[in-house]
């Protein structure tokens, strides 16, 4: 399959007073065309840091200090650099090819406009063009938007070509001239209203009128991904979009994700701490730990046969519904990424450790087809069969 | 015989809300809705359900951290006299010698310990509150109780700042066992640690259960978190207990459909075929105003007419099994017809 999402060696430090947290470290990581891939690990990893460096949103002590994001939104097209963009190109890169929803749904509604309106508003944000070529097909063949159609129709014929042409800009500021857009405020409307009714919201009539702080935290979850689906994005980032939801919220939500997946957004990367969700929405995965990706593949071949001592870890750690005899906890914290531990970065709590491991940072290898592993120990136990 | 060591009847706790221009009362949050509940000496009793059902409520009733509305809250010594310890205050708890036995462990370890203090004085205070000893005997039986929580002297001249989150957590523990309690409210006490902390945390736990002969009342909205510390499992729904069961009769047989709904919803780590899943509609309802009969009913996917006019009792059906559905003799039919699942293993 083409890959969609490649980050190569992504390397990110956060300036502090304490020093440079060193949050991603050559970071490797790559995602095919209609994959939903699951990104997991422990809180302070870097998960969330890695998306905000490959979007370049990420917040001020953090540098990204080098590495490549290669994007290629069609699958035969050759890929961009996403870190050689200008910030312009970036923007319309993060508008319409790429959105994202985050654990908080409360910072990112406004809390004192509609919902019908917030969710129009990203409508009116990317599809102006669009939606005023829909309806001035529609004038044309004939349907009437009373006495101004004709000034409409003018007006919405030029916003089809370029919604950011000068005339647009000059008409919005006289009186009466700038109703032009009416029409297609309308018509976002009816497309936020209709959205929201897909998400499984009743009543999407009623809801696009009400205010944020009138809904339920599993609702208003619903209108960000309402939000970040009107500019149809060919990959939807959710990072931890369900962790603070209850159980039954969060089932309703996955479920959501995945018939999204069927029919309209090409690739999900789910960013999330927890392997079960993982286990059961994604197809691909790849396990963090310290900044750095320690494996990568099938979420079946990884969580069945994990390779890397972490994951192995990891999987024997939490409780599973056919838990027999006790957990296996892995001794020792998460390493403060300041100083990270010299080679291998989780070589201080590894059972598996050699010399070599406190020395050389072991490479992503691919040692299973399809499954990449960077690991000295998973190197040598199954390099050396094959 | 199982002793009961905490007995709850009917407890209700509602937080009045204030509105209008006079500030009156207009209406209240019933937090806890007369809820019925045995806690057994020995037991770990798991308390599980989605967030704003009253599970911390519950949890702080019975240190009294707050004074229920109603019902009672019925404490049985090992010797002695039963109390309700709904109807007394902090100083008759501490009068009667009882305050220090009932202790409570919360979620997040950073904030439920004083900064200022060293963990050598955080651990002496509920020690130095039940017994004189010189400061020679104090501080070996400090660096005992850290040593039972996995940690050692080194780190007595420490602050909590010093620690991960884990250790924190451990220092947490350790002051509440300092105490000679029997019971310990434990609220969601992995919820804040990594994955890989937790399973220290809960190991710790069951071990000093066993050891110390301690009851637990584990608050969490985990369930294979409780399912693997708890032998018992109570599960909780907008104020009510809606089913408490032995541990593997309420993974092997649940009866009431909101525990089906959380079964079907456990994310599993074991990659298997395809779930079933009960997904419900809607949200959790506002416990300003709860639903009729059934509180589940508004959500519930095989509500009947009888379910939003009647409220369902706790039924004893056997077993040590108490469910309240109006519907249980037939769930298991229902979610095997609807939904095409026959059990969660
Ligand atoms: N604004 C910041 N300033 C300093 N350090 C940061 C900042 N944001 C993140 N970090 C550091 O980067 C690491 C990864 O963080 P993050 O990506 O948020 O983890 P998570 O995997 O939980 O999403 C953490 O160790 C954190 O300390
Ligand atoms: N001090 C308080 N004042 C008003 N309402 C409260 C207070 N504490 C809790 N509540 C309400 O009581 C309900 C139950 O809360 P809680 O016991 O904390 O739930 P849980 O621990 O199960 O998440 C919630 O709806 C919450 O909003
Ligand atoms: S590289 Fe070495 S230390 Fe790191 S996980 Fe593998 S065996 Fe353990
Ligand atoms: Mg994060
Ligand atoms: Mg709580």
């Amino acid at each position: 399959m083409a890959v969609l999402l490649k980050a190569q060696d992504l390397t990110t430090n956060f300036y502090t007073y304490e020093g440079a947290v060193k949050a991603l470290d050559k970071f490797s990581l790559s995602i095919d065309h209609g994959c939903t891939f699951g990104l997991v690990g422990e809180s302070g990893c870097g998960k969330s840091v890695t998306v905000r460096s490959m979007l370049r949103v990420i917040q001020s002590p953090g540098v990204i200090e080098g590495g490549k994001v290669l994007f290629s939104e069609k699958a035969d097209a050759e890929p961009v650099d996403l870190l050689a963009l200008t910030e312009e190109e970036m923007e319309s890169v993060r508008g319409d090819s790429i959105s994202m929803i985050f654990q908080e749904p409360n910072a990112a509604l406004n809390p004192v406009i509609t919902i019908g309106d917030q969710v129009a508003e990203s409508f009116l944000f990317h599809r102006v063009a669009e939606m005023s070529q829909k309806i001035c097909d529609a004038i044309d063949s004939g349907e009437s938007y009373g006495l101004l159609t004709p000034y409409y129709r003018a007006m919405l014929g030029v916003a089809a070509k370029n919604p950011k042409a000068p005339l647009l800009k000059f008409c919005s500021q006289v009186p009466f001239l700038k109703w032009w857009d009416k029409p297609v405020k309308k018509e976002a409307l009816q497309r936020a209203i209709k959205i929201i009714g897909k998400l499984g919201i009743a009543n999407p009539e009623e809801i696009v009128t009400r205010y944020p702080h009138n809904l339920s935290g599993g609702m208003k979850q619903r209108i960000v991904i309402a939000i970040a689906l009107a500019c149809h994005p060919t990959l939807l980032i959710a990072d931890e979009a369900t962790s603070n939801l209850d159980v039954t919220v969060q089932a309703q939500i996955l479920q959501l994700l995945n018939d999204l997946k069927k029919e309209s957004i090409s690739s999900i990367l789910l960013i999330t701490h927890d392997l079960g969700v993982v286990a059961e929405t994604c197809e691909k995965v790849g396990v963090m730990y310290a900044g750095t990706l320690c494996e990568t593949g099938d979420v079946k071949d990884v969580f069945s046969t994990p390779l890397h001592p972490y994951t192995q870890a990891l999987l024997t750690s939490v409780p599973k519904f056919n838990q027999e005899g006790e957990l296996q906890s892995i001794e020792g914290s998460v390493p403060n990424l300041v100083n990270p531990p010299s080679g291998c970065r989780f070589h201080p709590r590894c059972p598996k450790a050699m010399d070599k491991c406190s020395t050389d940072k072991p490479e992503l290898k691919e040692l299973i087809p399809g499954h990449l592993v960077a690991c000295h120990h998973a190197d040598r136990v199954i390099g050396g069969l094959s | 015989m199982k002793k009961k060591i905490i007995e709850l009847k009917g407890l209700e706790k509602h937080y009045p809300v204030f509105g209008g221009v006079l500030k009156r009362q207009v209406n209240s949050v019933k937090a806890l809705d007369g809820i019925d509940l045995d806690i057994y000496r020995g037991e770990c009793l798991g308390v599980v359900g989605e967030s704003g059902c009253g599970k911390t409520t519950t949890g702080k009733a019975i240190i009294n951290l707050h004074a229920p509305t109603g019902g009672e809250a019925i404490y049985y010594p090992e010797d002695g006299d039963p109390m309700d310890l709904a109807k007394m205050s902090n100083r008759q708890m501490k009068n009667a010698g009882i305050r220090s036995r009932l202790q409570m462990v919360f979620q997040d370890p950073t904030t439920s310990l004083n900064p200022r203090m060293l963990i050598k004085h955080i651990i002496a205070e509920p020690i130095k509150e039940q017994e004189k000893l010189s400061a020679r005997e104090l501080e070996k039986k400090i660096v005992s109780i850290l040593e039972m929580v996995g940690l050692s002297r080194m780190h007595l001249m420490r602050y909590p700042h010093e620690f991960s989150g884990g250790q924190r957590q451990r220092i947490a523990v350790a002051r509440a066992i300092a105490a000679s309690p029997e019971f310990i409210v434990l609220d969601e006490p992995t919820s804040a640690l990594d994955v890989s902390v937790q399973a220290q945390i809960l190991n710790l736990l069951d071990k000093l259960r066993k050891e110390l002969n301690l009851t637990y009342l584990f608050v969490t909205h985990h369930l294979l978190v409780v399912k693997y510390i708890s032998t018992r499992i109570a599960v909780m729904y907008l104020g009510k207990c809606i089913e408490t069961c032995p541990t593997d009769e309420l993974f092997s047989n649940p009866l009431h459909p909101y525990t089906h709904a959380l079964l079907s919803g456990i994310p599993n780590p074991e990659v298997a075929a395809e779930p079933n899943r009960i997904v419900l509609e809607g949200d959790v309802p506002s416990p300003l105003n709860p639903p009729s009969g059934c509180r589940f009913h508004t959500r519930c996917p095989f509500c009947i007419d009888v379910c939003s006019r009647e409220e369902p009792v706790l039924l004893d059906v056997g077993n040590d099994h108490k469910v309240a559905c109006h519907r249980q003799d037939v769930v298991k039919e229902l979610v095997k017809e609807k939904f095409g699942i026959e059990g969660y293993f």
